[in-house]
């Protein structure tokens, strides 16, 4: 089951300098949450905010409250490495760890975490690869292929795959489908579809028909703030905010 | 304060405590190394790998306290005027080490006097005149003079460089320019010259490949912009190329200079070793580094072997400013980039 | 000059003096690259011819012979540097590579700029002063020369090399694998072992390979430390020889046989070396760690 996400009063800094200005929202458990905006509006580091990915960066910092599944994840006590195994993450370009078959991929955050049970780890490598629908077309290579030698498509698939794995409770996406070909982007949104009954979903696109066609709530970022948060509907025909109908209707962005 | 507009979805799963939260949503197969497990393996590992690091430091901090203190006798004995005496007498305990050092700068100057322009035109060769197909071999190439042990130069310069100096080179050069002074003396073929000729050959590769390095960095913009005024290529790699790389061109000089003040071994085998300062490049001389090599275990006595010591200490540290500028320079240029394999 | 004259553009042909520096430019160029690569040619074309005759059996397997005898070989020596490189490894390899993982994964600050300018700088200063040191430290404690010795001042030799090295490996691996990692909530550490340093690893076990062949060649360190030795020798507080320390003596020595056995013993030197390069070249241009398909 997936968790919900409270935000209240987040600030990314880079360096000192302010990224994301004072931003709060509700993301519901078992929900798909969409971020749109134009470049550089601070979607990506929202959403690195929220696995504790942005402080990896030398220089950034962070204040506020992010609360998952009832945890403060910043919290004085709360290591990121165990936020990070309880909120998944997929990037933008696909990066299977080179060296490792298929099957190793997707046990890599298993096995790193001194998970050894063999009978155990092909379950899960099969349910989450029949997960991030790629079982059939891998199932007969698992450990003969290298996790690189998949297309485009297939990669990011294997990369869900991996993160599935770990059973983490959020699943969040940065720009997933940006390096794909259309019909990988068709397979990979049909998934989300799937996904969100079992985990909750963030999204971050630059597309906003995907956000249309996946998400129940989106948020629109602009210049580092959160400027409207609501339902897809209602932010795509009858947005709030003067900005937000520029965006959509394309005068800017 | 929530977004305007938004509204909590109500399927919110039940909040138990903070432990069992994070660890037991649902039934968990997987166990969970504590938090203070993981933290002490990435202090403790940041602190393993740092401690190697520390080992780089320690070693300059070792070579120089071995250095220091071992050299002391000498340094008390002879104070400064261990550096412009000429006279290196261990059997009367007088030890003066100009010769080395006249014969370190002269053998490295006349390296640096031959192999800088054939460099830097190597250089120029292979970044901008060189077709594509021969740009790998020859870099490839580059990269092996660079791994020839010194040992094996000197082998090479024995055999077949100072003989080959010896018939062809010496005699014209002693017959039309002996009337300069370099060039007189009867052609041995082993001697100051050999010397220098065997470093500019070993320097080569670091220059040259420093060189390239930093003409390559330059980016393209640069030559179009000078070709598009109407510049002939020789014009276009001088003004738009040369010119920006100067600093890092003159940084790889000043490293293949520091590379030659302490080769060691192939010029220990043709310089003929002879502690006198001579005017022609044909008579033998000693390097620095040549009389520790040949004289440190054959040192009798505690003063002789201080005093060869003391060149060593002298030539680590004019190696290491040598070094240290030339670094600095090549950092500036090509901005802390690791150093590849640059030539040993 | 009527006004509608076509107007015809006059190209001025460039000055003579131009075209002569532009001539004389490609000409210099290229005339330096062939006389740069002449000596190499020529080193190696001697080196075989000098040295494949003599590479048989009896110079793998025996000792030098006396003055005087013909035969004999340069097994000892190549012992002799197994031994000392195989200590010379154990301390540098490990050490090294623990600095440039420091350096890649932690070291951007203060302390990671100093080890790699002063690493830099280390490569760059005469080997023969590290052996100097180490007869201070171990050969004049133990009061004699040894194997151990050598193989500390060629080890401490290797450190710099191979940090630097590894650290140049570790860094082409991208960011987003290391991402992916700690994505999945794999501790920094086990991240920088098992992801970072194994998709780098042809690349760090090339760049390992490249000081081991660097450190074998090395003749000044092994002067005051291992100081050589005509017979054979297994145990590693006694002098031993060396391949490269071999080849320096014969090659001084006044006699036929001796310089015979020096072109043989180089000629498999400059084979090892040139493997060694080789190899390099082929793992760093093939892009094995970039992770594309």
């Amino acid at each position: 089951m997936g968790a919900a996400i409270e935000v209240r009063s987040l600030k990314a800094f880079y360096s000192g300098s302010e990224a994301l200005h004072d931003v709060s929202m509700d993301m519901g458990a078992n929900q798909v949450t969409a971020l749109i905006g134009p470049s550089g509006c601070g979607k990506s580091t929202f959403v690195r905010t929220l696995n504790r990915m942005h402080e990896t960066i030398p220089g950034a910092s962070v204040t506020g409250s992010v609360v998952i599944g009832g945890v403060d994840i910043y919290a004085d006590g709360t290591p990121a490495v165990e936020v990070r195994r309880r909120v998944g993450m997929v990037f933008q370009k696909p990066n299977p760890f080179p060296t490792m078959s298929i099957y190793d991929n997707v046990a890599a955050g298993l096995k790193l975490n001194g998970f050894r049970n063999r009978h155990k780890l092909d379950e899960i490598v099969e349910k989450s690869l029949r997960g991030s629908a790629l079982w059939e077309e891998v199932k007969d290579a698992l450990k003969k292929k290298s996790g690189a030698s998949l297309s485009g498509g297939q990669q990011q698939r294997l990369c869900i795959a991996r993160a599935l794995a770990v059973e983490p409770e959020v699943l969040l996406m940065d720009e997933p489908c940006s390096a794909l070909d259309p019909i990988s982007t068709g397979k990979i949104e049909e998934l989300i579809d799937e996904l969100k009954q079992r985990f909750t979903i963030v999204i971050v696109t630059h597309n906003m028909q995907q956000a249309a066609r996946v998400a129940g709530y989106t948020g629109f970022f602009l210049l580092g703030k959160l400027i409207e948060f609501d339902k897809t509907e209602k932010v795509f025909t009858n947005p709030s905010d003067k900005r937000t109908e520029d965006y959509i209707t394309g005068r800017f962005g | 304060m929530l977004a305007p507009g938004s509204a909590l979805p109500n399927n919110l799963p039940e909040d138990t405590s903070k432990a069992a939260a994070l660890r037991q949503v649902g039934a968990r197969p997987i166990a969970v190394r504590t938090s203070i497990a993981n933290r002490l393996g990435d202090n403790g590992f940041k602190f393993l790998t740092m401690l190697c690091s520390l080992c780089v430091l320690g070693i300059v901090v070792l070579i120089v306290v071995e250095l220091v203190s071992k050299s002391d006798l000498s340094l008390k004995q002879f104070g400064w005027k261990f550096f412009v005496g000429s006279n290196w007498d261990p059997v009367a305990g007088d030890f003066g080490a100009l010769p080395f050092i006249y014969g370190t700068l002269v053998s490295s100057f006349l390296a640096l006097l031959l192999s800088v322009p054939l460099s830097i035109g190597a250089a120029i060769f292979i970044t901008e005149l060189s077709p594509v197909w021969l740009k790998l071999p020859l870099s490839f190439l580059m990269e092996l003079l660079a791994a020839v042990p010194s040992v094996i130069y000197g082998l090479w310069a024995i055999f077949v460089l100072a003989p080959l100096l010896r018939k062809c080179v010496q005699p014209p050069l002693g017959k039309y320019l002996g009337w300069t002074g370099l060039f007189t003396g009867p052609p041995f073929g082993i001697g100051m010259m050999a010397a220098g000729v065997i470093l500019a050959i070993m320097t080569v590769p670091i220059i040259s490949s420093i060189t390239r390095d930093v003409m390559t960095a330059i980016p393209q913009t640069q030559r179009e912009g000078v070709l598009a005024l109407g510049a002939t290529r020789w014009e276009m790699i001088r003004m738009g190329v040369l010119r920006n790389a100067r600093a890092g061109i003159i940084g790889g000089v000043i490293l293949g200079l520091g590379r030659a003040l302490g080769e060691t071994m192939a010029v220990t085998m043709v310089i003929g070793n002879r502690p006198e300062i001579q005017k022609s490049l044909f008579a033998p001389g000693y390097t620095m580094a040549s009389v520790i090599a040949n004289e440190f275990t054959e040192a009798t006595g505690d003063l002789y072997l201080s005093a060869i010591i003391e060149v060593g200490l002298a030539l680590f540290i004019v190696t290491l400013i040598v070094n240290a500028l030339a670094q600095g320079l090549v950092w500036m240029t090509t901005r802390g980039t690791p150093a590849r394999t640059r030539g040993q | 000059m009527a006004s509608n004259a076509i107007h015809t553009t006059t190209l001025t042909p460039i000055s003579w003096t131009r075209k002569l520096a532009n001539h004389f430019l490609t000409f210099f160029a290229t005339a330096s690259s062939i006389a740069v690569v002449i000596p190499l040619f020529a080193i190696f074309v001697y080196l075989v011819i000098k040295g494949i005759g003599s590479i048989n059996l009896a110079f793998l397997t025996q000792i030098p012979k006396p003055v005087g005898e013909s035969g004999g070989g340069m097994a000892n020596a190549i012992v002799g540097s197994a031994i000392i490189l195989a200590i010379a490894s154990l301390i540098g390899i490990p050490l090294g590579i623990g600095a440039g993982i420091y350096l890649a994964e932690y070291g951007y600050n203060k302390l990671g700029n100093a080890v790699r300018f002063t690493a830099d700088v280390l490569n760059g200063i005469p080997s023969m002063v590290v052996g100097i040191a180490i007869y201070g430290l171990i050969v004049v404690v133990q009061k004699h020369f040894s194997a151990l010795a050598g193989g500390v001042a060629l080890g401490v030799m290797m450190i710099p090399m191979v940090s630097r090295t590894t650290e140049e490996m570790l860094l082409l691996v991208p960011r987003m694998i290391r991402e992916a990692a700690w994505g999945l909530g794999v501790t920094q550490w086990k991240t920088a072992l098992s992801i970072t340093l194994r998709t780098a690893s042809a690349g760090v076990i090339t760049g390992v390979m490249l000081a081991f062949a660097r450190a074998a060649g090395e003749t000044a360190p092994l002067l005051f430390t291992a100081f050589g030795n005509q017979f054979w020798n297994f145990n590693i507080n006694q002098p031993t020889a060396a391949l490269p320390l071999q080849i320096f003596a014969y090659a001084i020595s006044p006699f036929d046989e001796w310089h015979r056995l020096a072109w043989a013993g180089a000629l498999i030197l400059i084979l090892l070396i040139v493997a060694a390069v080789t190899a390099v070249r082929i793992v760093t241009s093939r892009g094995v760690m970039k992770g594309g398909a």
